[in-house]
């Protein structure tokens, strides 16, 4: 409710009218550092094409920044591009290119420090160290920009989207890739992220840590180094997802850890390592996800407690559940499994034989992980006949009661 | 030689074994795609037939083949024809029947299902292992005078390579877990042909997993050029190392 009061906001400030301030080279005002002294609090300033090499700018007052025809603020790759702090401040159709790099501080092509009811809208920045850094702010959107990083190791690129002790924001229809993580929050709260697209990136395409109350929908996380990591947070929704092919020795399509009181629904996760690794994590309802084709579905630790997963399919993973321990405090209901081989003689839709989504050979890869090289041999599938007749080293609480015959209609 | 061969193949052709086993590769695989709503399951299940049934059929059929033409391979022995033209020309027959029965039961079935790279590996594994197989069994036939103790020496190497080898993988691995073991399991997977067909089609199958810890060495092996060369490579020794040592001890036995 807050972020859509923050747009309403928004949308009144931005109609307020004002004086006009047009930026261009022929023009009276040639230079934007000129036009933002001249401007008062309720003006608009139109950046007109062109290449813009200022150094680092400051905007402190009420105005809104528009361009026309993606007009470029050059960093030269030594300066931050432009740094907003107060309220009602918007930075629309700007492409930002080149912003500095420093080992020492968070150079970002626009750093945002400070500020209320602030809109990102439409921008375009190519070859930054963080994209947008938005720290000590609240009811600010963020939308429809283009985020593209180079792609460098872990240490020379910073995030797409840095939020740090922000609440009531919106992030939307983002598009990120090639940084260290795709979006990045750590003490933010009550914030919307969604539709967004963060692929390529060198670690996490979502990170977010101590971030209480948020919502994630419709976005999708493709490619990342390492997937998406979630830590230390309660009360997050994340509805809708995509997690697409986050593969490596340890990537996951998301991995929890220490997560609870959350909901994890309707996501798709396709083509990952790992599906969704889950670490000290306690009450959180999985359910209606589809897994396909990933390495191991779900990761359950020991550690984990009192987890629903209800109504989930999984298709053709090579491992569905995998755990470290025969500790099981979580429970599986109604979910479909590719590999269930039970009857139903009711015909209520629901298997009559439980099903045990742990195998022995996921029991013996957890152990020893140079065995994976017996996946789909002989033996393993006696090895698995064998447990399934006599069970004995798979976690005996680890069971499906009613596992469904037919795929859920998601 | 040739000629030979086509004789040999009338021959093979005429016992209709082929023929029943053509038919059945052809109905499982049909049976398979047409029952199972997603491809990758039915793959998987195909997947066995080519690991299990594939060298079965291929020892069992070329062993009863040697002793039945035991009387013809005499015969030609009695004409001015060398010994090597003589066993080769049986090893083309057999080879090339079992190799289009397999490319009729399981080729066609997967071309028009799934005409994918992991269906292209099956078809890989499935000839290689057949050929493979196939020399490995003349090498015991040629071996053994007694038809019931070559049939026997042949399940048995069925029964080594598909089952006791891996379990023996398995039993190396919990020994020595305190090891790095990831090259040295790649060196044993080339002590089995059965194994590296099946970590071959495996990358391709199952890429998500095999991306994971250890996993990531293996498919960065085997997936690259130079491991398919590799797999292309060692297959190839497996067919030709036991025909070659089966030519040797034909040459020299006294019938």
């Amino acid at each position: 409710m807050r972020p859509l009061l923050a747009i309403l906001c928004l949308l009144n400030v931005t109609y307020v009218s004002g004086n006009t301030i047009i930026i261009g080279k022929n023009r009276p005002v040639n230079t934007l550092r000129q036009a933002i002294s001249m401007a008062k609090a309720g003006d608009t300033v139109l950046l007109q094409r062109g290449t813009y090499k200022e150094g680092n700018i400051i905007i402190d007052k009420s105005i809104h920044l528009i361009g026309v025809d993606e007009p470029i603020l050059d960093g030269d790759h030594k300066n931050e591009i432009l740094t907003l702090t107060g309220t009602n401040i918007s930075i629309r159709g700007i492409h930002f290119a080149n912003a500095g790099y420093s080992s020492m501080n968070d150079f970002a092509a626009l750093k945002i420090i400070d500020a209320t009811n602030i809109l990102i809208e439409n921008n375009t920045i190519t070859n930054a160290f963080f994209g947008i850094h938005i720290a000590n702010s609240t009811n600010s959107i963020v939308r429809n920009n283009t985020i593209i990083g180079t792609n460098k190791t872990e240490h020379l690129s910073g995030n797409g989207i840095h939020l740090w002790k922000c609440s009531d924001m919106l992030i939307a229809s983002n598009k990120i890739s090639g940084h260290r993580d795709g979006i990045y929050l750590e003490f933010v709260s009550k914030s919307i992220i969604e539709n967004n697209k963060s692929l390529k990136n060198v670690r996490y395409g979502l990170h977010f840590m101590f971030s209480h109350d948020d919502t994630y929908l419709g976005n999708s996380f493709e490619n990342n180094g390492a997937g998406v990591a979630v830590m230390y947070s309660k009360h997050v929704r994340m509805e809708n997802n995509l997690f697409d092919k986050n593969w490596g020795a340890s990537a996951y399509g998301i991995l929890l850890k220490d997560i609870s009181d959350s909901h994890i629904l309707h996501n798709r996760f396709i083509q990952n390592t790992v599906g969704i690794y889950m670490e000290g994590s306690s009450r959180i309802g999985i359910g209606k996800n589809i897994f396909q084709a990933n390495g191991w579905a779900l990761k359950v630790q020991a550690s984990c407690d009192d987890n629903t997963f209800y109504q989930n399919n999984f298709y053709g993973n090579s491992f569905d559940v995998a755990t470290n321990g025969t500790m099981v405090l979580n429970r599986f209901n109604n979910n479909y499994w590719d590999k269930y081989e039970g009857y139903d003689m009711n015909r209520d839709g629901i298997g009559d034989v439980p099903y045990h989504p742990v195998s022995m050979y996921a029991v013996v890869v957890e152990q020893n992980p140079t065995t994976l090289v017996l996946m789909r041999s002989f033996i393993v599938s006696l090895l698995d006949k064998a447990e399934k007749a006599i069970p004995g080293l798979t976690p005996e609480n680890l069971v499906d009661n009613n596992p469904m015959i037919k795929p859920n209609k998601l | 030689m040739f000629k030979l061969t086509r004789y040999v193949l009338y021959d093979i052709l005429r016992s209709k074994v082929v023929i029943a086993y053509t038919l059945f590769l052809f109905a499982v695989s049909i049976g398979l795609f047409q029952l199972e709503e997603n491809q990758s399951k039915a793959i998987l299940s195909l997947l066995n037939i080519v690991l299990i049934v594939v060298p079965l059929i291929s020892l069992i059929f070329t062993t009863i083949h040697y002793y039945n033409s035991y009387e013809f391979i005499e015969l030609m022995l009695s004409q001015p024809l060398s010994r090597t033209r003589i066993l080769l020309s049986e090893y083309g027959g057999v080879a090339l029947s079992l190799i289009s029965s397999f490319m009729i039961g399981v080729g066609f079935p997967v071309l028009i299902y799934t005409f994918d790279a992991t269906g292209l590996a099956l078809l890989f594994t499935g000839i290689a292992l057949t050929l493979a197989f196939t020399s490995i069994a003349f090498l015991a036939s040629v071996k053994s005078r007694d038809k019931a103790r070559g049939i026997g020496s042949a399940l048995l190497l069925w029964f080594y390579f598909s089952l006791i080898y891996d379990g023996l993988v398995l039993l190396i691995l919990f020994s020595f877990s305190d090891y790095p073991m990831e090259k040295f399991t790649l060196f044993l997977s080339a002590l089995n042909p059965i194994d590296l067909g099946r970590i071959f089609i495996m990358l391709k199958m199952d890429v998500g997993a095999l991306m994971g810890y250890t996993g990531a060495l293996y498919k960065d092996f085997f997936g690259s050029g130079a491991g398919i060369i590799f797999t292309a490579g060692i297959m190839l020794l497996w067919v030709v190392i036991p025909l070659l040592l089966a030519v040797r001890v034909f040459r020299k036995k006294d019938l």
